[in-house]
């Protein structure tokens, strides 16, 4: 194996169901649920999708989305905004966790 | 230019990708037939010649094709119409403005059918010397079809051509001004969103209902109805997708998504297409491939009675386009 992906991978994804076709069912439906027009657009859904694919470094979503995303009617430029969108939460995170830092070096600093 | 098999060899894959089913195969697997209905709509091609040179165009037009539909042919083609009631006649290009004899055209089609449409790109009839032209299709109440891909310039451009999305904004307000696109002018303006590379349009409707959101939100524009069309993947589209490495997967995308519900409304089943010199064809398509109407060569000039129902339609690979999904009809 020259790489743990492989792009005709995602093809084989309905082949979970195989090993607990119940529970693959329930998340399928699921699935196709959440991504259903509603409150929010399809283009909108793919686009948070595309930013959470990024968030979780998830190279199948980020393909799927990437193609989806066009397909809805997005733009690069709105896709690039999205993906920022991702990184300013996940530096964000690390980021206000600074504060834990300085309440542990407040309490036992003179 | 495409490596594709000539088109009188249908006996195997057109695009000879080996996971490929041939498209009269699989109507065979899947017991369906596609043969024509009674026709309706004449569609005719005035020309390759274009002011852009779109990167998705099936018929490679662009500014130094020659090939451009005579008098003469003009002449035939208000015969016909003359001769047979289409409900529809679709005047198509290239940029078909750019045909010194499309106000003649114009003219003597208008009387003879319930709509007659004409496909614009916005750009070329932006052009001072076509406002004759402009004042004539809205006095004969000529739908325009336009072509629109994206509401983004950039994506748009990379279809269409530098400076492409301003001028066709500046010629929609000009339609509007006229009355084109608004409610109960009896002036319709629909537009044409084609995808902008290797990938299927979405919905329509969600399509249609962000674009007159945005249309209207940013530019104060009006329109009636909007299609989207997958690419063909012919011409100068097939092109980018064999350099790109993209034309595999687009192809075989295209057959996954074959979805037999669409193949009652297909619009080869009632429509003849003409080109610009003057022979018949199922499709503007199958122009692109020389695939003659129902597999013969015929001139405009032998037509002595319609296609009727039941009677052949040619097929290849690339039909995979408007059977993808919800279809182009």
């Amino acid at each position: 194996m020259e790489t743990y992906y492989q792009p005709k991978d995602l093809n084989k994804f309905a082949e979970i169901s195989e090993g607990a076709p119940e529970l693959a069912q329930k998340f399928f439906d699921y699935y196709t649920a959440v991504f259903a027009e509603g409150e929010l657009t399809q283009r909108e859904k793919s686009l948070i999708a595309l930013a959470v694919a990024h968030a979780v470094q998830c190279p199948y979503c980020i393909d799927a989305y990437s193609q989806d995303c066009l397909e809805k009617g997005s733009n690069v430029n709105e896709m690039t905004e999205a993906i920022h969108v991702a990184t300013a939460i996940r530096g964000g995170a690390s980021l206000v966790h600074g504060v834990q830092m300085r309440n542990v070096a407040g309490k036992i600093s003179l | 230019m495409s490596n594709l098999q000539t088109a009188e060899d249908l006996s195997s894959n057109l695009f000879q990708i080996p996971a490929l089913e041939t498209f009269r195969r699989n109507l065979d697997i899947n017991g369906l037939d596609l043969t024509r209905t009674h026709c309706t709509t004449l569609q005719v091609n005035v020309g390759l010649l274009c002011n852009q040179s779109c990167k998705h165009c099936h018929l490679e037009a662009g500014p130094s094709r020659k090939e451009i539909m005579s008098r003469g042919t003009v002449d035939d083609v208000i015969d016909l119409a003359g001769k047979f009631p289409f409900e529809t006649i679709d005047i198509t290009g290239g940029a078909p403005e750019m045909n010194p004899h499309i106000q003649t055209l114009v003219k003597n089609l208008a009387p003879l059918t319930k709509t007659l449409i004409l496909r614009s790109n916005l750009t070329a009839i932006s052009e001072k010397e076509q406002k004759p032209l402009l004042q004539l299709l809205a006095s004969r109440k000529v739908t325009i079809i336009a072509s629109l891909p994206s509401l983004n310039e950039a994506q748009s451009e990379t279809q269409r051509g530098r400076n492409s999305f301003a001028t066709s904004i500046t010629t929609l307000k000009k339609l509007n001004s006229m009355g084109y696109g608004l409610p109960d002018s009896g002036l319709e303006l629909n537009l044409v969103s084609n995808p902008t590379g290797a990938f299927l349009p979405s919905s329509q409707e969600q399509i249609e209902n962000r674009f007159r959101q945005m249309l209207a939100q940013k530019w104060g524009l009006s329109f009636n109805n909007l299609y989207t069309f997958a690419n063909a993947p012919l011409g100068r589209f097939l092109t980018w997708l064999e350099g790109t490495g993209n034309l595999e997967s687009y192809v075989l995308k295209l057959a996954s998504k074959f979805n037999p519900c669409t193949l009652d409304g297909l619009m080869c089943r009632s429509l003849i297409s003409l080109s610009w010199d003057g022979y018949l064809f199922d499709c503007d398509f199958n122009q692109a491939l020389n695939l003659y109407m129902g597999g013969n060569k015929k001139h405009i000039s032998d037509l002595y009675a319609l296609p009727g129902p039941h009677d052949s339609i040619a097929v290849s690979e690339h039909c995979y386009t408007c059977t993808a999904g919800a279809g182009f009809t």
